[in-house]
C-alpha cells in the first residue's frame, strides 16, 4: 500500500515536472530601442510598434507575418462601386483592457483623432483621404473618401491607424489601453515594459501568460545577455558578426528576414554639386554594393537599385543601372565639371549600417575623387541636421516604413528630389485601385528614380532574430514595425 | 656633475632605459608611418577581413580588411600628436600663470588663479572633455583642446609651488636687490630651476593625453574616421573580441607599451633629476 502511495506520488510528481517545462509561459524578448512613450498615434519611434502593434492595439486591417493585409477589428468590408466608400463589419464583442467595448464610436472617434488639424500623429497622410466617418450601427462603420484611394486597406493596417478608446486616451501614453491580446502590464523606465495575456481576448487567445520587452542598446551587451541566456529572444539584433556563433551553438535560432528597410546613400538634391545628375550617377556607379553589405552587414542583406523591397512582387531589379564601375564613375564626374573630385559631407547616425558603411564608402568614393569628411551623429542630431535640417550632402541611412516609394513626390522631404512627372505619377497612382494598373505605375515609378539617381541605392536591410531553441510563432519579416508575441509559444 | 657621469647614470637607471626604448618604438613607428607603411589603409579590402596576425599581415586585419600594423602606425600618429599639443597647451598656461601667482603670492591675482585652476582641477576631467567635445563636434582638435586644457592647473600648481621655495632662495634676494623686475626674475632665475620638474611632470602628462585621446576616441568623440585611431580601433573590435580576438589585442597593447614606457621614462627621470633620492654609486 505504501509502496503503491509512493508509486503514484512520484508519478504525480513527474507528471507536474513535465507538465511545468511544457507550460513555460513567459518569455523575455530584447530590442535595442525603447520607446518615447506608448502611445502608437502620436509619434514616429517605431519602438513603440514594435512593443505594442497587435499585441496591445489593433486596427481595421492589420499586416500578416509575410505582409499581407488581413482583416483585424474589421471582420470584413464591401467597396462602393466608384470606390470611394468603404463599409466595415467589425468583429463582435470586442472589449478594451478595461472593460468598455469596441463599437463604431470607437472606429470613428480614432479616424477622426487621427485626421483631426490638430492630430499628433506622425503619418497623417495615411488618413489624408478620408472625407467622412458616419457610424451606421455599433459594429457598421463607413468610411467616405475624397477620391478612391487603392491602398486605403493597407494604410489601416500601419500601427499609427489602430483603434484607440476616448475614455483612456488621456493617459495612453503611460497607461495604453488597446483590444489586443495582450495588456499592458508595466514599464519600468529605461529597462523594460511588461505585457500579460488578456483573458477576455476576442479573437484566438495568446499562447503566453506574460511577454517581458527587455531594451538592450548596447550590441556588446546584446551579445551578452543572449549568450547568457537573460533574454529568450532578439529581435533586429544589433551585431550581425555575432551571428555565425549563435548559429553554431544549439542553444540558439537564428531566424533571418527581411525588413522594409531600403537602405540608401542619401544625397542632397538642392546641393551643389549634387544637384546635377552626372554627379549623382557618378556616386551611384562609385559604390560597390558588395563590399558594403559584406564590410558592414558581414553579408545580410540583399543589394537593391531603386527604394523598393526585393520581396515585394512589384520590384524591378535595376541594380543594373548602377553596377560598380570607377573608370565610368570617373568620366562622368569628368563630363560634369569635376575632373579634379570635389569635397562633400557624409552625416552617419549611429546604426552600424551606417557607421561601417560609410567608413566603406567614403574609401569607395575616394577612389574617384571624391573626398568626404565624415560625421558621426546622435539620432537627434541627425534628425535635427540632416532630416529636419537638409544641412548635409551625404548620409547613410534606412527607410523603413513600408511602401514608401512616395516620399520622393516630396519636394521638401530631406534630399529635396523635385520631379513633376514623378508628382503626377504618384498621384495617379493614388486615384488607381486596379491591381494590374497599380502594379505598372510602381514600376514605372521605381525606374524613374533609379534613372535620376536621386539617391544610391545599396541594399535592404535584414533582420536577423535570434532566439532560444524551441520558441516557436515569431515572424522572420518585418513587413512592419512589429514583434508580434500573439502567435509565439514554447515547444 | 659631468655630462659623462650624467649620461651614465642615466644608462644605469633600468627604468629610464627601458621607458625610453618603448616610447622610442612608438616614436619611430609614428615618423616611419610617413614614409612607409606596410599596407595603404585608406582603401577597404572587405573579402580580406579579419585576417589572423601572420602571413602578409603580420598583426592581422580589421573588419574591413585593412593592415592592423599599419593602422596602429598611423594611430600613433593621431596619439602622439594630440598629446604633444594637449601638453603643449597645458605647458604653455599653466607654466606663466603659475610663475606670474608666485611671484605676487597673496596677492588678488595670485588668488584669481590658483582658484581658477581649483575649479577646473575639480571636474572630472574626462566628463568635462565629453562635454566640449559633443557641444563643439567630435573632432581631433577639439579633443586636443579639451585635454589640453585639463593640463593647464597641473602645470600650474607645480610651477607655483617649486617656485615659492625659489623666491626665498639667496640668489633671488640678490636679484633683486640688483633691481631686477618680478618678470624677469621669473623668467631668468625661477623657471630655469623648474624645468626639471616640467620636464618630468610633461612625460607623466604625455602618457595620461595618450590615454584620454583613446578614451575620447573609444566613446566616439576623438579623431574620427578615416583618421586611425587607437582607442576607436579598440571600440571598433568590441563586438568581435571572440571571433577575432587581435583585432583588440594589438590596439589595446599599443597604447599599454606606449603609457608604460613613459611612466617608466618619467619616474627614472625623476629619479636622475632629484638630487635628494638619487642613488650614487649604483
Amino acid at each position: 500500500m505504501s509502496f503503491m502511495k509512493l508509486g503514484a506520488a512520484s508519478a504525480l510528481a513527474m507528471m507536474m515536472a513535465t507538465g511545468g517545462a511544457l507550460a513555460k509561459s513567459d518569455i523575455v524578448v530584447a530590442m535595442q530601442l525603447e520607446p518615447p512613450h506608448l502611445d502608437p498615434t502620436g509619434a514616429a519611434a517605431g519602438a513603440i510598434d514594435s512593443v505594442l502593434y497587435s499585441n496591445v492595439f489593433e486596427g481595421l486591417t492589420r499586416f500578416d507575418a509575410d505582409g499581407s493585409i488581413i482583416p483585424g477589428l474589421a471582420r470584413d468590408w464591401e467597396i462602393s462601386e466608384d470606390g470611394r466608400v468603404y463599409t466595415f463589419s467589425l468583429a463582435e464583442g470586442v472589449t478594451f483592457h478595461d472593460g468598455t467595448t469596441m463599437d463604431a464610436e470607437d472606429v470613428k472617434f480614432s479616424l477622426d483623432r487621427a485626421r483631426a488639424e490638430d492630430s499628433a500623429n506622425a503619418q497623417k497622410v495615411l488618413f489624408e483621404g478620408i472625407e467622412t466617418v458616419e457610424v451606421v450601427d455599433p459594429l457598421t462603420v463607413k468610411v467616405t473618401l475624397s477620391e478612391p484611394d487603392g491602398s486605403f486597406l493597407f494604410n489601416m493596417a500601419w500601427g499609427d491607424a489602430v483603434i484607440v478608446a476616448p475614455e483612456s486616451i488621456d493617459d495612453i501614453k503611460q497607461a495604453p489601453i488597446g483590444t489586443g491580446a495582450f495588456k499592458f502590464a508595466n514599464w519600468v523606465q529605461g529597462d523594460n515594459i511588461t505585457l500579460e495575456r488578456n483573458p477576455d481576448y476576442w479573437g484566438e487567445a495568446a499562447k503566453l501568460d506574460k511577454v517581458t520587452f527587455k531594451f538592450i542598446s548596447d550590441p556588446t551587451a546584446a551579445f551578452s545577455a543572449v549568450m547568457a541566456e537573460d533574454v529568450d529572444v532578439f529581435t533586429a539584433f544589433p551585431a550581425p558578426e555575432n551571428l555565425p556563433q549563435f548559429e553554431d551553438d544549439p542553444r540558439f535560432e537564428v531566424i533571418v528576414g527581411s525588413t522594409e528597410g531600403e537602405t540608401i546613400l542619401a544625397m542632397n538634391n538642392k546641393v551643389e554639386p549634387l544637384d546635377d545628375v552626372k554627379v549623382r550617377k557618378a556616386i551611384s556607379h562609385a559604390i560597390d554594393r558588395q563590399a558594403i553589405v559584406d564590410g558592414a552587414q558581414f553579408g545580410l542583406g540583399t543589394p537593391i537599385g531603386t527604394h523598393f523591397a526585393p520581396h515585394h512582387p512589384d520590384y524591378v531589379d535595376l541594380t543594373g543601372n548602377s553596377q560598380h564601375d570607377p573608370e565610368l564613375a570617373k568620366e562622368l564626374l569628368a563630363e560634369a565639371g569635376y575632373e579634379d573630385g570635389f569635397e562633400t559631407t557624409l552625416k552617419l547616425p549611429p546604426p552600424s549600417y551606417a557607421r561601417r558603411g560609410g567608413e566603406i564608402l567614403a574609401s569607395q568614393l575616394r577612389a574617384v575623387g571624391i573626398e568626404t569628411e565624415i560625421s558621426n551623429l546622435e539620432w537627434a542630431q541627425w534628425l535635427e541636421q540632416v532630416f529636419n535640417g537638409k544641412d548635409f550632402g551625404l548620409t547613410i541611412v534606412s527607410h523603413t516604413e513600408p511602401m514608401d516609394i512616395n516620399i520622393y513626390a516630396r519636394p521638401d522631404y530631406y534630399f529635396q528630389y523635385d520631379n513633376p512627372d514623378f508628382q503626377a505619377l504618384m498621384d495617379e497612382l493614388s486615384r488607381t485601385t486596379d491591381p494590374e494598373a497599380r502594379s505598372e505605375l510602381l514600376k514605372q515609378a521605381q525606374t524613374i528614380i533609379s534613372e535620376d539617381y536621386v539617391n544610391g541605392y545599396l541594399f535592404q536591410l535584414a533582420t536577423p532574430t535570434v532566439a532560444k531553441a524551441g520558441v516557436r510563432g515569431l515572424w522572420k519579416d518585418a513587413p512592419t514595425q512589429a514583434v508580434d508575441m500573439t502567435g509565439v509559444y514554447w515547444e | 656633475m659631468t655630462e659623462t657621469g650624467f649620461l651614465g647614470a642615466a644608462l644605469r637607471s633600468r627604468s629610464l632605459v627601458l621607458g625610453a626604448v618603448l616610447t622610442a618604438v612608438f616614436v619611430l613607428a609614428a615618423v616611419v608611418s610617413f614614409a612607409w607603411v606596410p599596407h595603404d589603409i585608406t582603401s577597404m579590402n572587405v573579402p580580406d577581413r579579419m585576417k589572423g596576425p601572420g602571413g602578409a599581415h603580420l598583426l592581422g586585419t580589421d573588419h574591413f580588411g585593412r593592415d592592423i600594423l599599419s593602422m596602429i602606425m598611423v594611430g600613433a600618429r593621431t596619439s602622439i600628436a594630440v598629446a604633444v599639443v594637449a601638453v603643449g597647451i597645458g605647458m604653455g598656461f599653466g607654466v606663466p600663470l603659475g610663475l606670474a601667482a608666485a611671484a605676487r603670492k597673496g596677492s588678488l591675482l595670485d588668488e584669481v588663479i590658483m582658484r581658477g585652476n581649483d575649479l577646473v582641477f575639480a571636474f572630472p576631467s574626462l566628463l568635462i572633455a565629453i562635454m566640449i567635445t559633443a557641444v563643439f563636434g567630435a573632432s581631433a582638435l577639439n579633443a586636443i583642446i579639451a585635454i589640453g586644457i585639463f593640463n593647464i592647473p597641473v602645470f600650474a600648481r607645480l610651477t607655483r609651488g617649486a617656485a615659492l621655495s625659489l623666491w626665498t632662495r639667496d640668489y633671488v634676494m640678490a636679484a633683486r636687490v640688483a633691481g631686477k623686475g618680478a618678470t624677469r626674475i621669473s623668467f631668468e632665475h625661477i623657471l630655469p630651476n623648474v624645468t626639471n620638474l616640467l620636464i618630468v611632470q610633461g612625460t607623466i602628462q604625455f602618457s595620461l593625453g595618450i590615454l584620454a585621446e583613446a578614451a575620447l576616441s573609444y566613446v566616439g568623440l576623438g579623431a574620427q574616421p578615416p583618421l586611425p585611431s587607437w582607442g576607436r580601433m579598440l571600440a571598433d573590435s568590441q563586438t568581435m573580441i571572440s571571433i577575432a580576438p587581435h583585432m583588440a589585442i594589438f590596439p589595446g597593447l599599443a597604447i599599454l607599451l606606449t603609457v608604460l614606457g613613459l611612466n617608466l621614462m618619467g619616474d627614472g627621470l625623476r629619479d636622475l633629476f632629484d638630487p635628494k633620492i638619487r642613488r650614487v654609486g649604483r
